[in-house]
């Protein structure tokens, strides 16, 4: 099967800094997979090379989607590469705090909309039908996660859990292959760990994305992940199948102190 | 109001007489060399402290609740549009009545009924004094509609938006005095070359944040300003153009009062138009996408939001109005010179947009309409208009931190069973 | 080349870059503690101005002698200048600390207006012939033609206030404090700074500062009026972002930069287009450099 991500030596560098040391990761379609680590280890700047945010210093980075042909996407804006389908939450929430719910989702689906400021002002029928599409997506797609009630809320009054539910839900709407998640668990509770330990495998299993992520719960990412990459000062120290890793010296090295319960 | 406060109070109007001490009482001519000595001055300035000091503590100490009114989302619960008016008070009440009254929706369309239908009739029902300043009145309603766009919808600090008023303006004039060409062909000319301004403004300004923004697009209006000024061959320089012709309606000759009515009605027109297209705009793909770069680019981007092109768009669609406002202005005055163009023009047209509030689009009308009629109508006070207009400002902004009007987004319903 | 000719137009932009800097201080001061572009500064700068116009003229009336008058006349427009700083903060801008930031702008803009008005009404809305407060000190030789003695004494303070002002903000407590504040405003009420008091703080700083510009630039070109500040306070404003909004050596940079910019422009171009010159040498280096010469490039943490 075709690797849908291939990150090839990449390096990233702040000034004097290394935050990413010559890390290769690939995946396969329908893969859930995890990348851990300690805090401040570069996991998040990996995203953010991989999602646009930074252009890597060196390395190479491409995608294949499912049915599409193989491309280089480093150095693409992020809204290019989310075009792509790639399509990424945050480790600190970054919703749209004053707007409403389901305009939240329907950013989401900015890329898969045509119409101009000139449809928009005249409202063709064109421009009608495809509002009223856009409008039944997302709502789909918020019920789907279990906020259809909340529709017309602000997203900035939601409860905790639901805003992260929703960041989820504004990345689907991109509809994407590959889905990455940045610490979706932070701050939740075990009960609403479980809750989106199932959620996440039925996004997997329903919409066929596949999903990359970034967690410090262990317990997630060892029930949820078919593979687990280990990074540690910017450099890659561990792959493998949880139970691997889990007895992996190195691991247990660079988690020293902390704890790496199943 | 305990005893305490009272105190406090008189120590803060001591303060005052102090402070306005060598400005006040003392006025000096180095010219003729004499200096007046103003003792009543300071009688004045105590009282007026005290009293004005006793009803700044009145407000501030009601003033939480409303605050907490303000910042608190409107919660959105069982019928989106009506609010919790119980912990406003004053103005602030009779304003959240009338919001929640405008909410609903069969009142907000005989509202606006109404609005349109006594715009229409007001010419008629007042004098040609009347007519000039709400014509006024009305192209800063178009500033501000346009305006709001880049700084209520996207959040981004626009200080030189009156350079593409300037552009309108010039545009006419020079067509005129060089082709000879009249309003209703630089209408559309004007239209274009100020879109195309703001988009030659954005491209460079693209990376740049809140008060670089700012300071880059108050910059490059000074730079037109100054431009303009010192053009003489071309422009005039500070003698500016006159002569400028009143639009035309087919050939027919009308005295000055008709063509005021005419021009009156014209700049109606023009803020209907706007506020059409502002209002299908704020709803639309593009739009939506501006609300969400203004909240959070990086998100936005994320998204797929193109970032350039939405500020593109918004710069482009902003300051089209802008000209479109330029060529009416030159046309009532039938002058134009740089002076109209000045930063401080900038600042009004923002102001109206904060104070009203930004993001809303009967808030920014109405704050426009405020600020532009009420130092007309403070010509009473003649000397004094500026200075309490200054102090109205602060005073708002400081009771009324969100603008008069609260911006809201669109409430949709779905006739699913758990949505009512 | 005529060198004479370039000395004289770099003492110029020398001394222009002098007063630009003192007045960016308090806009860059303010600016790095609340994010507030303090549109009233500029009244500040000319209220002290004028308060020193008021005073000494009293007091030569009352006959005191010209050094007096000068200490006397500096000393209580500083006073004062700071006191209307202070006042300011509290009334317009305190109570806004929470408030969106544009709301911040427009009560500071609605300040500006207020208090050139006030000027305007309390005292007159014509100029007024400045008179030259400062003392006549010797040119030396090697310098003489080239610049002036009230050039000399306008660069020289500007050079002392910042040298103390650099000093009282690395070492004394309030200025790490307002370090401490213009990082991290919600940690340095934590570990307990009275934010409140450090906020008040800048203000008196930037005012008396300010007001020290006032002073300083009314006696050279000889003349004030009520709208004097605002246009100074644009440049200002100007130079302290060219700088890097926020910096304090980068509003003593951008001053200078902007002055000699203006100068230079002015002595080799056309004297009508350093306005121009100013705001095209802003946008060019704010293209290249987004945060200004001397600003951190803003971190977005994803």
């Amino acid at each position: 099967m075709s690797l849908i991500l291939d990150v090839q030596d990449m390096t990233m560098d702040f000034g004097g800094l290394r935050a990413v040391n010559n890390v290769s990761i690939s995946m396969e379609q329908n893969e859930i997979i995890a990348l851990i680590g300690p805090n401040g280890a570069g996991k998040t700047t990996f995203f953010n090379c991989v999602t646009g945010v930074y252009t890597p210093t060196r390395g190479g980075i491409s995608i294949q989607p499912p049915g599409g042909d193989r491309e280089s996407i480093k150095g693409l804006k992020p809204s290019r590469i989310t075009e792509k389908g790639l399509a990424r939450t945050f480790q600190n929430i970054r919703l749209f705090p004053n707007m409403t719910v389901i305009e939240n989702v329907m950013i989401g689906r900015h890329t898969q909309l045509k119409s101009g400021v000139l449809g928009a002002i005249l409202r063709g029928p064109r421009t009608r039908a495809e509002e009223r599409k856009v409008l039944e997506d997302s709502y789909e797609i918020l019920k789907k996660l279990n906020l259809g009630h909340h529709v017309n809320d602000l997203a900035r009054n939601l409860p905790y859990g639901a805003q992260r539910r929703l960041e989820i839900a504004r990345a689907l709407a991109t509809e994407p292959f590959l889905l990455l998640l940045d610490e979706p668990a932070a701050g939740m509770n075990p009960q609403e760990t479980r809750t989106l330990e199932a959620l996440i495998r039925k996004i997997r299993d329903t919409e066929k994305v596949s999903i990359f992520l970034i967690e410090h719960d262990m317990s997630l990412v060892m029930s949820l992940s078919e593979r687990i990459y280990v990074m540690d000062y910017g450099k890659l120290i561990a792959m493998g199948t949880p139970q691997e890793v889990k007895n992996d010296p190195e691991v247990i090295k660079a988690y020293l102190g902390e704890e790496v319960s199943a | 109001m305990t005893l305490q406060q009272i105190k406090k109070t008189a120590l803060v109007s001591l303060w005052f007489v102090f402070l306005t001490f060598p400005i006040m009482v003392i006025r000096v001519n180095t010219i003729t060399q004499t200096i007046t000595w103003r003792w009543h001055n300071m009688a004045f300035i105590a009282l007026g402290t005290f009293f004005g000091g006793l009803l700044w503590r009145l407000a501030l100490d009601r003033k939480p609740a409303s605050a907490r009114q303000a910042k608190q989302p409107e919660v959105l619960t069982e019928d989106p549009d009506v609010t919790d008016v119980k912990a406003e008070s004053g103005i602030a009440r009779r304003l959240g009545i009338l919001r929640v009254k405008v909410a609903q929706k069969r009142t907000r369309r005989s509202l606006i009924a109404l609005a349109v239908f006594s715009a229409l009739l007001f010419p008629h029902l007042s004098s040609l004094y009347q007519t000039n300043i709400m014509i006024t009145a009305l192209i800063y309603v178009m500033l501000a509609l346009g305006l709001n766009i880049v700084i209520g919808l996207g959040n981004m600090l626009h200080l030189g938006y009156i350079a593409f008023f300037a552009v309108g303006a010039y545009t006419y004039g020079l067509m005129h005095q060089y082709l000879g060409l009249g309003f209703w062909a630089a209408l559309p000319v004007a239209a274009v070359l100020s879109t195309l301004a703001g988009i030659l403004l954005a491209l460079p300004v693209l990376r740049l944040r809140g008060d670089y923004l700012a300071i880059v697009t108050l910059g490059f209006a000074e730079i037109v300003r100054i431009l303009l000024n010192n053009a003489r061959n071309l422009t005039g320089g500070p003698a500016g153009i006159s002569g400028i012709p009143r639009p035309s309606f087919f050939g027919m000759t009308m005295n000055l009062y008709q063509v005021s009515i005419y021009i009156y009605y014209i700049v109606l027109a023009a803020v209907v138009l706007t506020v059409f297209v502002v209002w299908r705009f704020e709803n639309s793909r593009i739009g939506r996408a501006l609300v969400a770069m203004g909240e959070d680019d990086i998100a936005a981007e994320a998204m797929g939001v193109d970032i350039s092109r939405v500020k593109l768009t918004a710069f482009a669609l902003g300051s089209l109005w802008a000209g479109i406002g330029g060529v009416i202005f030159a046309s009532r005055t039938a002058f134009i010179n740089p002076a109209s163009f000045t930063v401080w023009q900038s600042i009004i047209v923002l102001s109206c947009v904060v104070l009203g509030g930004m993001g809303s689009i009967p808030g920014v009308i109405i704050g426009a309409l405020g600020l532009i009629l009420i130092p007309e109508y403070l010509r009473a006070f003649s000397d004094y208009r500026m200075l309490v207009f200054g102090a109205i400002l602060v005073t708002m902004m400081v009771f009324r931190p969100g603008g008069l009007i609260q911006k809201r987004r669109r409430a949709y319903t779905f006739h699913v069973e758990e949505q009512k | 080349m005529d060198l004479d000719y370039f000395f004289r137009l770099f003492f110029s932009g020398l001394t222009r870059g002098s007063i630009y800097a003192l007045l960016a201080l308090g806009y860059t001061m303010v600016y790095g503690i609340i994010k507030l572009i303090n549109f009233a500064h500029g009244e500040i700068y000319m209220i002290g101005a004028f308060t020193a116009l008021i005073m000494a003229t009293v007091f030569s009336f009352a006959g005191m002698p010209a050094l007096a008058i000068l200490v006397l006349s500096s000393i209580i427009a500083m006073v004062y200048s700071s006191a209307y700083g202070f006042t300011i903060e509290k009334l317009a801008y305190k109570p806004l600390r929470k408030a969106p930031r544009l709301s911040v702008l427009i009560s500071a803009i609605g300040m500006s207006l207020f208090l050139q008005n006030y000027v305007l009404l309390a005292q007159t809305s014509n100029f007024l012939p400045y008179p030259s407060l400062l003392p006549r000190i010797p040119v030396p030789r090697f310098l003489q033609g080239l610049v002036s003695g009230p050039q000399l004494i306008i660069f020289s303070t500007t050079a002392v206030v910042m040298v103390l002002l650099t000093l009282l903000i690395k070492y004394t407590t309030m200025g790490k404090s307002m370090r401490a504040t213009s990082q991290d405003r919600t940690m340095a009420t934590l570990v307990g700074i009275n934010v409140n008091r450090v906020i008040s703080w800048t203000f008196i700083i930037g005012s008396f500062t300010a007001a020290l510009g006032g002073i300083l630039i009314s006696s050279f070109t000889g003349q004030i009026n009520f709208y004097v500040g605002f246009i100074a306070g644009i440049k200002a404003f100007v130079a302290a972002v060219l700088g890097g909004i926020g910096s304090i050596p980068g509003a003593v940079l951008g001053s200078l930069v902007l002055g000699m910019a203006e100068a230079f422009a002015a002595g080799y171009i056309s004297s009508v287009y350093e306005d121009v010159f100013a705001f095209v040498i802003l946008v060019l280096i704010l293209i290249f450099k987004p945060s200004g010469l001397l600003g951190k490039p803003e971190v977005q943490k994803v």
